[in-house]
């Protein structure tokens, strides 16, 4: 297939942002993630493929600690962003989803319009200074999330009166706006057409240059396309972890083979 | 006794064509049922049909339509000079039912023979003594002419009843044996039910409707006999209450504005202590109760609303009154003169609306969806800011909803205004006045021995229609809003 063009990227800097070291993740008797160990690096689109159910969306929401609102699931093991445990009991999740952004599957804009929309985060955490100051943050968030040139003129219409792709990248401006420093994106393009989702990945490799990128993705041409690293998960284990080109032309473990050729999954 | 036999006939022959058509459709099917077009209960759900409804639709109209068809008849042969001599036609034609009524007892009782019965007059025997004898108290002696007015309304209702009967049997059995014939294998007997219950569905809604209609115009008509007997403008604009129940004339005061104010007052209070209690309970109970607590909880704030209105009457009249009389009464600020005031109506009402508001809301709080929250404290929002700022508006038009519905609620309701906030009509800021509102006095017209012609026993079906417009205006307002915030919160 013509898309699978994979390019030799240089990765920017070698600096490690998330360490995992041993993550178990249980949904009550359901050992969801098993003896996860990996390290992310900044200012790099790490991708996490594999079949439904391995549990790659399951890690990527131990990285915020989003996992903390189902009461049922438990996480052991060492998340260290910038070599903090984020599962210290000094760390309040709430702040740290602050830092840690996330997009989830389905666009989910606030019943807003598109300037709280965006305005939300900055608000909450007090960023602006001033109205004036805000402006800027919500423009410059929407400027980055590649869809102000086509809501600037309606930044009071609904957010949810939007297209699918719009309703995305609004989501996407949504948590730039809180300037955080790690990007964590859950199949942000499984629900939209191929000319979104090529916005969306132009818009991901461009997110690269300030953040650490991490995105859950079910097409492994996008895992190709816009990633430096991937990691194959399979039945709640990290099967293999690697740079992009390795993983997609020369994979070290037979399953990531089978995998990325189409014979499991 | 006889239409009991007739409807049992009706069901008889209902039954026996139901077995009839199903064994002919088989039958025909050369007892294959897989040849037949439809099932064979179908095909005996089908005669079963025909012989019940055309038969039970004639029925019905039939014994609305023949009492008018009796009374015009009867009043016809009544000499004109008796009804211009004394009283009204309707006096008259009670008088001549309740003979006829009377007569029907004796025949029962077996203290006079059917014959004896028709032919009894006046002046061979005393009438009304040999009624009494029955227990039938009548309050004059019976003209010769309300005698004869009886015995033919006697007659003709006997007459009219067997030709009812007959016509309802024939039309039953030809109406089975119709679908009987057609009850063959390739009738679509199927398609032919389907259609019956399509009618009897439409036909239940109609009833509703139809109810609702004339409810709607009975208090129309009498609204208007009303303003015939007393000015509009003094209703509406009118600010004293003081109907006289010593006679016609133009002694009452009737002005709707006190109580509409009282309506108004005490609404406000019950909305201003159940909203916000019913909104924090549903916030609670839908966001950050577990589920154990939860399953506890909603029904017990449930059972609130299960409370007859009168036991809330109660509570407010025994406890509620005497508590704020010992608060706010002679002996402390002296702002309350009794324990009916708008106060305690309020209050209790603010109770009873808890678990409207609480429950609804709580369903609404739960029908928003989980990613509204999920990316909500995506961006590090906590749990209130997330429910202040986007739950509940996401949820807002529903809410609104909960609480007109509890508004139309606290307008309609009676027992609890009757018992806790006094019968006094005054317009007055002071929540510790006794107040009192448009449907306890509705209770308090109708329920005197005041003549229904006077404009003190119409003025209920005003009121009525007053609250009948205001409460419409309120669904109307809350559909609006709904709809409106429907459109951009999807």
């Amino acid at each position: 297939m013509n898309d699978m063009r994979i390019v030799e990227r240089k990765v920017d800097t070698n600096e490690v942002k998330i360490a995992a070291k041993d993550v178990q993740v249980y949904y009550g008797d359901n050992h969801a993630i098993k003896d996860v160990s990996v390290e992310i690096e900044d200012k790099t689109v790490t991708a996490f493929i594999g079949p439904s159910g391995c549990g790659k969306s399951t890690f990527l929401r131990c990285i915020n600690r989003m996992n903390d609102t189902i009461d049922v699931c438990r996480v052991v093991g060492d998340i260290m962003i910038d070599g903090e445990d984020i599962y210290d009991p000094k760390v309040d999740p709430v702040q740290l989803r602050a830092k840690v952004g996330m997009v989830f599957q389905k666009p989910n804009p606030f019943p807003k319009s598109i300037y709280d929309n965006v305005a939300y985060g900055p608000k909450i955490h007090g960023l602006a200074k001033n109205k004036a100051d805000l402006d800027n943050i919500v423009e410059n968030a929407l400027r980055r999330g590649a869809i102000w040139d086509e809501v600037k003129d309606r930044l009071h219409a609904p957010g949810t009166g939007l297209s699918g792709g719009q309703q995305q990248r609004l989501c996407i401006a949504r948590a730039i706006a809180t300037e955080p420093e790690v990007l964590l994106m859950d199949e942000p393009c499984s629900a939209l057409d191929p000319i979104a989702t090529a916005q969306v990945e132009e818009l991901i490799d461009d997110l690269r240059k300030s953040y650490s990128v991490v995105i859950v993705t079910h097409s492994m041409q996008q895992a190709a396309r816009v990633s430096q690293k991937t990691a194959f998960f399979h039945l709640g284990h990290l099967v293999e972890y690697g740079e992009t080109t390795t993983i997609f032309t020369n994979p070290v473990d037979p399953r990531t083979e089978s995998y990325i050729t189409g014979r499991i999954g | 006794m006889p239409f009991t036999w007739l409807v049992l006939i009706l069901l008889a022959i209902a039954t026996i064509g139901f077995i009839l058509g199903r064994r002919r459709a088989l039958n025909s099917a050369g007892g294959d049922r897989r040849e037949l077009h439809s099932l064979p209960v179908y095909y005996g759900a089908n005669v079963a049909m025909w012989a019940i409804v055309p038969a039970a639709t004639v029925l019905i109209i039939w014994m609305l339509a023949q009492p008018f068809f009796v009374n015009s008849r009867v009043l016809a042969t009544l000499p004109d000079a008796m009804v211009s001599e004394g009283s009204s036609i309707g006096l008259v034609m009670s008088d001549v039912r309740r003979v006829a009524d009377g007569l029907d007892v004796a025949v029962q009782l077996g203290a006079m023979s059917r014959a004896e019965a028709a032919s009894i007059s006046t002046e061979t025997s005393d009438v009304r003594e040999r009624l009494g004898e029955v227990g039938v108290a009548l309050g004059s002696a019976v003209s010769p002419e309300v005698l004869s007015g009886a015995q033919r309304y006697r007659t003709l209702n006997a007459a009219g009843s067997l030709l009812m009967t007959v016509l309802v049997l024939l039309i039953a059995l030809g109406g089975a044996a119709y679908a009987y014939s057609k009850s063959t294998a390739n009738f679509r007997a199927r398609n032919n039910v389907e259609r019956g219950i399509l009618a009897l569905l439409i036909a239940a809604a109609s009833v509703a409707i139809l109810t609702t209609i004339g409810i709607l115009f009975a208090l129309l008509f009498n609204t208007i006999e009303f303003f015939k007997l007393y000015p509009a403008a003094d209703f509406f604009f009118g600010t004293n209450w003081a109907p006289s129940f010593s006679g016609r004339g133009g002694s009452s005061d009737l002005g709707v504005l006190p109580l509409l104010w009282g309506t108004f007052y005490i609404s406000f209070i019950a909305l201003l202590v159940a909203v916000p209690i019913g909104l924090f309970s549903a916030i609670y109970l839908s966001e950050y109760a577990g589920p154990k607590v939860r399953s506890v909880a909603k029904p017990l704030i449930e059972i609130l609303a299960g409370i007859p209105t009168i036991v809330y009457g109660l509570f407010a009249l025994l406890t509620v009154g005497p508590l704020l009389v010992s608060m706010f009464g002679k002996d402390t600020l002296g702002w309350m003169q009794g324990g009916t005031a708008v106060m305690t109506a309020g209050l209790v009402m603010g109770i009873m609306l808890i678990p409207f508001v609480s429950s609804l809301s709580d369903d609404i709080i739960n029908a928003v969806p989980q990613a509204m929250r999920d990316g909500s404290y995506g961006l590090g929002a906590t749990k209130s800011e997330t429910i202040r700022q986007v739950i509940i508006p996401a949820a807002l038009p529903g809410i609104v909803g909960a609480i007109l519905l509890a508004a139309s609620r606290a307008i309609g309701e009676t027992m609890i205004v009757v018992l806790g906030a006094g019968a006094a009509a005054r317009l007055s800021l002071n929540p510790f006045d006794a107040m009192t509102t448009i449907t306890a006095k509705i209770v308090s017209q109708l329920t005197g021995d005041a003549d229904f012609a006077s404009p003190e026993a119409l003025v209920a079906f005003a009121l009525g229609m007053t609250l009948f417009v205001l409460t419409l205006g309120l669904n109307v307002f809350a559909l609006y809003i709904v709809r409106k915030y429907r459109e951009q919160y999807d």
